[in-house]
């Protein structure tokens, strides 16, 4: 009647109790309920009241991504193609070569060739998440006997966006691994980790090899070493040297993201769009995004009444700080994440608020880190528990004294 | 060997280990394992102070009064030190630079003073040799092989030999930046005390847990 149903229910028996293939019975159940509805239904009363579960929530989330993901393999190819018509060399490798060989040209804006172009950047690097770390994902729920579980299909979907187009794929493997092991399962697998296992892994790239994630270079495929006219360097990264970089580019431009950066995050626009989708289902909280917003808008005023006579990122205004670097991928994807943040409701806030001080105060003071978002959110994921355990302190006390004994 | 004694030597080497289970002496771990060669010479170093330390309190411990034991430990390891970084200074003067104040800072070291107060202060001048012993090669254990990580990886050598030819030196090898960096130390001894625990169960902790809070005696925790 069904094959797949079919040739299922046949494999079932090898993988269950007592089967020769045992071990691998997580990787029999990830395939039956991804392609089915579980078998087992509560038999008893139970208490769910919604039909909202971990699978549909992360669905949710990689649903509110599509935009970024779109957005990535535009701007990839269209960075890469702008930068050859100006002048720049194509990269030597095989994306190039490829390209070459179908007869496309580099020198030309076109979208559809852009797509094709950025899309030969990203699609490797997702499909090296998806196999790395689906990977470490099925050995760890082997090792431990639990099941395999969607949270990684977020951080799968999340890892490449936040990477540079030119990153070898390799980095990508161990970037991932090192993320998934000792972000998530270490501390006992998905909903137990406090720091975001994608995030993790771009900080160990960053630290471990930072000529190929940082600078100039790594932003646009194409080599314009010979090139005077142009710089691969972020906005971000030009803002911290030269003071009149802000005022020559254009806001809107760098709002819609087409400007060099990781995949996946240059567009604050398609950003929102992720945002909107994520509060009208509830699974990002508003309370997070505002924390971080107020956060970054008030450390910014204060940076910009400080001053610097040698730091032309004192003077930057927070509008500006909304669209460059990670900044609007960070607040909507990263920050919210559930697991990684403060679970109650003012706590979110608090949160928030320290994501947005910090992610200022790094970039703007410290511009060897322009990660501050990356580094920001990290950091307040350790602060996380703290803050819920004051917040639910305050309350207890508040409570107590209430009864007035 | 009686199995006092076998105990004494052996059981710091995994059993009992002063980085991995007691999690003793971190800063020198974290600070000189960028090299195999700095590591071992600061294994040596701590076996050397930890040895004479140990074998010393033990000899007069019968006669150090009670309320001034740590003043006299204190005075007994310093001096070691001291001769120990002349010692460096004399024989490998250049690791004894990239060493710098961490030698001088054996002094404070944990597991030092954590055995002569622990185990010397009780015990004989040949068990507590065999403890010296035991305990200063469980250090270098976890310092040699964090070392031989960081070394390997980070710079693509091992005793400033090349293992692993470096992009800069015109090979393929992309060195790892973490590792040269304090962090990595970190990841490293935890990786280890991990493997540690899982091939040795009975050194894992018992977990703390939320339900702690239902528990008799924090029940005004809830209200």
């Amino acid at each position: 009647m069904d094959p797949i149903r079919d040739a299922l229910d046949k494999a079932a028996p090898l993988f269950e109790k007592g089967g020769r293939l045992e071990k691998l019975y997580p990787l029999y159940e990830m395939h039956d309920t991804i392609l089915y509805t579980p078998g087992e239904v509560t038999q008893t009363s139970s208490h769910v009241r919604d039909g909202m579960d971990l699978k549909r929530m992360m669905f949710s989330v990689v649903i509110a991504l599509i935009p970024c993901i779109l957005w990535a393999m535009y701007n990839t190819g269209y960075q890469a193609q702008f930068a050859i018509a100006s002048g720049a060399l194509p990269l030597d490798n095989w994306q190039s070569w490829l390209l070459h060989e179908l007869g496309f040209s580099f020198r030309n804006t076109n979208p559809i060739l852009c797509v094709i172009h950025g899309s030969l950047y990203y699609l490797p690097v997702l499909i090296t998440t998806m196999a790395a770390g689906g990977l470490v994902e099925v050995t760890s729920a082997s090792i431990r006997g639990h099941e395999v579980n969607e949270g990684f299909l977020v951080s799968g979907m999340l890892f490449p966006l936040t990477l540079p187009p030119t990153i070898p794929l390799w980095m990508v493997f161990i970037g991932i691994a090192f993320g998934i092991i000792f972000g998530k399962e270490v501390f006992g697998g998905t909903g137990m980790n406090f720091l975001n296992p994608a995030l993790v892994g771009r900080a160990f790239l960053f630290f471990a090899y930072p000529a190929y994630m940082s600078g100039d270079a790594p932003w646009i495929a194409a080599n314009f070493s010979g090139v005077d006219s142009f710089t691969g360097a972020t906005l971000l990264a030009q803002a911290a040297v030269t003071s009149g970089a802000l005022e020559a580019a254009s806001w809107w431009k760098s709002f819609f993201g087409l400007i060099p950066g990781s995949m996946g995050e240059t567009s604050t626009f398609a950003c929102l769009l992720g945002a909107g989708l994520l509060l009208v289902t509830r699974i990002g909280s508003w309370r997070t995004m505002l924390g971080v917003v107020v956060g970054t808008i008030g450390m910014a005023l204060v940076l910009n009444l400080a001053g610097s006579a040698t730091n032309p990122l004192f003077a930057v205004p927070f509008y500006w700080h909304f669209v460059l670097g990670g900044w609007a991928f960070g607040m909507v994807f990263m920050a919210t994440d559930p697991v990684s943040s403060a679970f109650t409701d003012v706590g979110k806030m608090y949160y928030g608020i320290g994501i947005g001080v910090l992610c200022i105060l790094i970039r703007v003071v410290n511009p060897a880190y322009p990660e501050g978002m990356m580094l920001s959110i990290l950091f307040m994921n350790m602060f996380a528990p703290l803050i819920d355990h004051f917040i639910v302190q305050a309350n207890i006390r508040r409570r107590e004294a209430g009864y007035a004994t | 060997m009686a199995k006092a004694e076998r105990e004494a030597l052996l059981d710091p080497l995994f059993n009992n280990n002063p980085i991995a289970l007691q999690v003793l002496g971190i800063c020198s771990a974290l600070a000189v394992t960028t090299k195999l060669e700095t590591s071992l010479v600061m294994s040596l170093a701590v076996i050397a102070v930890l040895i004479g330390s140990n074998v010393a309190i033990s000899a007069i411990r019968n006669q150090i009064p009670s309320s001034i034991r740590i003043i006299v430990q204190l005075t007994i390891i310093a001096s070691l030190v001291i001769v120990t970084d002349q010692i460096l200074k004399a024989f490998v003067f250049d690791v004894s630079k990239q060493l710098s104040v961490f030698v001088g800072l054996i002094i404070t070291n944990c597991i030092i003073m954590g055995r002569a107060e622990a185990f010397a202060m009780q015990n004989t001048v040949k068990m507590s040799l065999m403890d010296a012993l035991g305990n200063g090669f469980g250090y270098a254990i976890i310092l040699i092989v964090v070392a031989f990580v960081r070394e390997l990886f980070g710079s693509g050598k091992l005793f400033g030999v090349t293992i692993l030819q470096t992009v800069n030196e015109g090979g393929w090898y992309v060195p790892n930046g973490l590792m040269v960096l304090a962090p990595a130390a970190f990841f490293l001894i935890g990786g280890f005390i991990w493997v540690v625990r899982s091939w040795k169960p009975e050194q894992v902790e018992e977990e703390f847990h939320v339900g702690a809070l239902l528990e008799p005696g924090h029940e005004g925790n809830l209200r």
